[in-house]
């Protein structure tokens, strides 16, 4: 047993060492909870992006390593998670791959601790004001709402559309704001808007309230595992008239659920695995022989969050915070699986959007929208 | 009005799934006093478990749909009766607190081995019943719905002829009234106690199932908030009361339902429903149909 003291110190010298001669990347994802389906993916993403870079030799002459944080889903967690990343494991550049909501709360954090940071998914507009240090890969629900408002205006051609909203979701009610504006501008009407909680499984009675005020097409602005189910009741209450969602629409789940009642339902989103772009093909078919299965959305942009950074670090020569910044604030068409990127004045990713229908129990490409 | 009647149907079919739950409360709650924290999460594997049978048995049958929800009964029976076994019979004489965290802790337990074992993502539920949905006078049925309501009076009928008719429901009552005299005139209190949570858990399990049906995504964590539902429905009727529990189920759905399809209040609803609570527990401490029983010296 006198070995044991000796043991462990020549166990922690050799840790040390080995943390000293990587660059760290801190990743905050709902891997557990109620949004763990969609931190798993964005979290695969990253993993797999890691893992290429470090195939290809890592960068700047020095492996890369996920430290990878938790959020439980949980209101506060990413707070805390950010600032054990920050202060315990002193990484470089902290990713975000989880929704808005906990991406507003590590925003600030690392703002403050000059840390960058990367929201792969948060599309709230509010993430990046929270200073210079914070990107994102994802295009913001501005666009998104209104990409589908002119959609809906354009190619629907509706004139009355009824409104679900997650009210505690800073996604589903940003979505729904920017909608609201642009489809009252294109000469449209919201005639009712309803919300639920997140994570409510009956909208029976907001549905049959929408009914009521006689709409042409129906806004789920929430999660696909909620707007999945409201596909399913509306059907059953007679409610015949399209239904469109956001980009969180896009998961194989929305199918499973759905069924029958999501078939012609329409919805915005990052990213098409049937894009006919070589990047985004090679990029495919890696994925599928390293996990067995098709990338998503998440996983997309989990991957592409971490090549910005991969790309930036290169750009500036050095890990330090506020030259890593300047290289992220200047990137220029960045070729990324989700798009070719640029990153604007307000530091979000500037690329186009794409709209899905759902047809045949799969998601059929309808057209590309511009920023 | 027809809106109205849409929205009353709306509520009694999740009324009843809640009125399912709180059965299985307050029948642990009048035997042991005490509230099994647990029960939302039994209530998750029974789900579970008819997800995994109903890919064995045909979709769209009703025999297939029987044996989904007989399965899943009888597993989940089987769990109550080891949780009772192993989490708190030997608490039993301790403290209510201790059992009460003792609950919780198993709650959790619960829910994260179904994360692990389950995996977090949600998982569509199979149509194990078949699926049709009728119209009437305007107002859409889905056959779904009705299978709730009939499966909960029947369940309803069935537990009160146990309670009130039978032997073991006998000394399920003595249990509750006084278990040490219970045990003197020779009921044996642990198989009393074994068959309440064999009997509540079995409940939760068809609530699941039921639950699953009407909102066919399932996922280990689908337990919570219908469970905290049901609790409340529980004390609402009067905890440890049967019919009340019943009651405090559809009460609650169908309020709310009302305030989730008003234009603008759906955000309160679960202000709504604690508010109501309170303002009966103001007016009938004991619940809606409870009755109040002086703490013995």
């Amino acid at each position: 047993m006198r070995l044991l003291p000796a043991t462990c110190l020549a166990f922690l010298l050799a840790l040390n060492l080995a943390a000293e001669d990587t660059i760290k990347l801190g990743e905050v994802a709902s891997l557990t909870g109620k949004q763990a389906s969609f931190g798993q993916t964005n979290h695969r993403g990253a993993v797999f992006a890691v893992e290429e870079l470090n195939a290809a030799g890592g960068v700047l002459g020095h492996k890369l390593e996920l430290v990878t944080e938790d959020t439980r889903s949980l209101q506060g967690e990413a707070a805390t998670s950010v600032k054990k990343l920050i202060t315990r494991d002193k990484v470089t550049a902290v990713l975000s791959e989880t929704g808005s909501t906990a991406a507003l709360e590590a925003a600030p954090l690392c703002q403050s601790a000059g840390v960058p940071m990367v929201s792969a998914v948060g599309t709230n507009p509010r993430i990046t004001e929270a200073g210079s240090y914070i990107f994102r890969a994802c295009f913001i629900d501005p666009f998104q709402g209104t990409v589908l408002a002119k959609f809906a205006a354009n190619t629907l051609k509706v004139r009355r559309v009824g409104l679900l909203v997650s009210s505690g979701n800073a996604y589903s009610v940003g979505l729904a704001k920017y909608f609201r504006t642009d489809f009252s501008t294109a000469g449209g009407a919201i005639v009712a808007e309803q919300k639920y909680a997140d994570g409510d499984k009956d909208f029976r009675a907001q549905l049959t309230a929408i009914k009521a005020a006689g709409p042409d097409a129906i806004f789920a602005t929430g999660d696909y595992s909620e707007s999945a189910l409201i596909c399913k009741q509306a059907r059953e209450l007679g409610l015949t008239v399209p239904i469109f969602g956001g980009d969180t629409w896009d998961s194989p789940a929305l199918l499973e659920i759905g069924g029958k009642a999501v078939e012609g339902g329409y919805f915005s989103a990052h990213f098409s695995p049937e894009s006919k772009d070589p990047a985004v093909q090679g990029f495919v078919q890696r994925f599928r022989q390293r996990w067995g299965t098709t990338p998503d959305t998440g996983t997309s942009l989990g991957y592409d969050a971490v090549m910005l950074v991969a790309d930036a670090l290169r750009r500036a020569g050095s890990t330090e915070g506020h030259k890593l910044r300047d290289a992220l604030a200047t990137t220029k068409d960045f070729a990324g699986v989700t798009g070719r990127i640029t990153i604007d004045a307000q530091r979000n990713a500037s690329k186009s959007a794409v709209i899905f229908t759902v047809k045949d129990g799969k998601f059929v490409y309808v057209e590309s929208v511009a920023p | 009005m027809t809106e109205f009647l849409q929205q009353l149907l709306n509520g009694i079919s999740l009324g009843a799934i809640f009125a399912l739950i709180a059965l299985g409360y307050t029948m642990v709650y009048g035997v042991l006093r005490f509230i099994n924290f647990a029960h939302s999460d039994v209530f998750m594997v029974g789900a579970y478990v008819g997800y995994y049978i109903g890919k064995l048995v045909p979709e769209h049958t009703i025999w297939g749909g029987l044996a989904a929800l007989a399965g899943a009964m009888a597993v989940c029976a089987a769990l109550g009766v080891v949780i009772e076994r192993l989490a708190y019979r030997p608490l039993r004489g301790a403290p209510t607190l201790n059992v009460l965290i003792t609950a919780i802790g198993v709650s959790l337990l619960l829910q994260n081995l179904g994360q692990f074992f389950f995996g977090a993502t949600p998982r569509p539920f199979p149509e194990l019943f078949p699926a049709t949905t009728f119209v009437l006078h305007g107002i859409y049925v889905s056959s779904n719905q009705l299978v709730v309501i009939g499966v909960t009076l029947i369940l309803l009928y069935a537990l009160r002829f146990i309670v009130m008719g039978t032997k073991i429901g006998t000394a399920m009552r003595a249990v509750s009234q006084n278990p040490k005299a219970a045990s003197l005139v020779g009921i044996d209190i642990d198989v009393v106690i074994s068959f309440t949570f064999a009997l509540g858990s079995a409940m939760a399990a068809a609530g699941g199932i039921l639950y699953a049906l009407n909102y066919p995504s399932i996922d280990p964590l689908m337990g919570v908030l219908p469970g905290l539902k049901a609790f409340v429905a529980a004390v609402l009727g009067g905890i440890g009361n049967i019919p009340g529990a019943a009651l405090g189920g559809l009460l609650l759905g169908v309020v709310e339902t009302f305030v989730n399809g008003s234009k603008d209040w759906s955000t309160y609803k679960d202000a709504i429903a604690f508010a109501l609570l309170i303002l009966v527990l103001l007016f009938r401490p004991a619940g809606l149909l409870g009755s109040f029983t002086k703490e013995k010296v």
